[in-house]
């Protein structure tokens, strides 16, 4: 299968049972019909004890932020106050 | 006196007689006296242009001498100390160092992003001779975090906190290397690193000098050793993915650091198979001494802090394989 954003080709991971299909060019995420679903059931099971619930995968992450990501870190990150938040800006200068 | 003000007392006195080795009386303008930074693990107090450090306790003088020549060889990378052989100071190991001006945590603003990313490009290309490949220990990044994570663990056996098990759980999930239980691998036949890390970067880490106007410095060798290069771009990259750092920031540090064609990612496309596991790391560092800090305070964490746990939390439904390479 070939990625209907940038062309390439598609790989297939199995993951916990459902078949995730990832582009080897841009890295984005294809999921078939309830797949997400089944994902998202499948990590509220596993995921102990009441973490938040698992963001939402995008089908097409940006490819410049990690899937780990702030669910807007890649795009409009910052958004905790940017420097101007004490916390972080102490955390600029500390080890 | 307590042991900590005993070390501050001793180190003002070594620094001020350093400053003035001739033995001549003190007329440097009020006041020439600064205390830098006065932690457990370094005491830096500054006379005038001298700068005096007291290293951790336990810092093994062998490694420091080598961290120290290593500096001195790379003047318009790292800042050159004054001497490359430590003194001792009761159970301390002291260093002297010109003064630099550092980033004004105030105005972060200005932070110097590109000069930055060019010296940490510059110093991984630098070719380490293979005496000091040997003999340099490896960059203690992993060890950071392992010790950070030590605290956390130590932390809770006294209290608790639900932000605490998606800390731990992401560190787990962690290989061996990035969490100080296996060697670096990578860059040699023999197997170890060869690329020279920084191991600690962040904005506290750079100065001018000569001052105020001199080119930026790196400073801080307490980590410096062959490593993973991606370990010195990981807390920007981390703190980036957290939603902390800007977009264009991160992009001007990254777009300056491979416009000096350094090698910890690759020059074009994706850069995150190279940074996933040293960012993971670093934020998982990083929350765990927001933890222990909240803790030992007996307060919430901050939304800054609570970001870090989350990404923590998301950790655990991105595997490394998902992010980090594709199926065979």
């Amino acid at each position: 299968m070939q990625c209907p954003k940038c062309h390439a080709p598609m790989h297939t991971y199995n993951r916990n049972g459902v078949q995730i299909e990832q582009c080897s060019g841009c890295r984005g995420i294809f999921l078939d019909y309830g797949e997400l679903e089944a994902l998202t059931r499948l990590e509220s099971q596993w995921s102990q004890p009441a973490p938040p619930p698992p963001p939402a995968p995008q089908a097409y992450p940006a490819p410049s932020a990690p899937a780990w990501g702030a669910p807007h870190g890649g795009h409009h990150g910052g958004h905790y106050g940017g420097h101007h938040h004490k916390s972080f800006g102490h955390m600029l200068f500390s080890s | 006196m307590p042991a900590d003000a005993a070390v501050l007392h001793r180190l003002t006195a070594k620094v001020t007689a350093t400053a003035h080795p001739t033995g001549a009386t003190c007329a440097c303008p009020a006041p020439a006296t600064q205390t830098l930074t006065h932690r457990p693990d370094a005491t830096v107090v500054r006379h005038t242009n001298t700068v005096a450090k007291a290293h951790a306790p336990g810092t093994d003088p062998t490694e420091l001498t080598l961290r120290l020549t290593t500096a001195a060889r790379l003047p318009d990378i790292l800042l050159a100390p004054l001497a490359t052989i430590p003194a001792a100071l009761e159970d301390r190991l002291v260093t002297f160092w010109p003064y630099g001006i550092p980033v004004n945590p105030d105005d972060p603003d200005a932070a110097p992003w590109e000069a930055a990313a060019t010296l940490l490009a510059h110093l991984h290309r630098t070719p380490l001779p293979t005496t000091s490949r040997f003999l340099l220990p490896p960059m203690r990044g992993p060890r950071k975090a392992a010790r950070a994570i030590a605290r956390l663990r130590a932390a809770l056996d006294t209290t608790c906190t639900p932000a605490a098990p998606p800390v731990l759980a992401a560190w787990c999930a962690l290989p061996a290397w990035a969490r100080a239980e296996a060697p670096m691998t990578g860059g040699s036949t023999t197997g170890g690193p060869t690329t020279l890390c920084h191991g600690d970067l962040h904005l506290g880490q750079l100065v001018r000098h000569p001052a105020p106007h001199g080119p930026w410095r790196l400073i801080d060798v307490d980590d410096l050793g062959p490593g993973v290069p991606a370990w010195d771009l990981a807390r920007p990259a981390a703190w980036y993915a957290c939603g902390l750092l800007p977009p264009d920031e991160w992009a001007r540090f990254l777009e300056a650091y491979r416009t000096a064609e350094g090698p910890a990612v690759p020059r074009t496309g994706d850069p995150w198979p190279a940074l996933d596991i040293p960012a993971r790391a670093l934020t998982v560092q990083t929350a765990a001494l927001a933890l222990v800090k909240a803790l030992a305070a007996d307060r919430p964490l901050d939304e800054v802090e609570q970001a870090l746990v989350d990404a923590c939390a998301r950790m655990s439904s991105a595997s490394p394989e998902l992010t980090n390479g594709f199926p065979k």
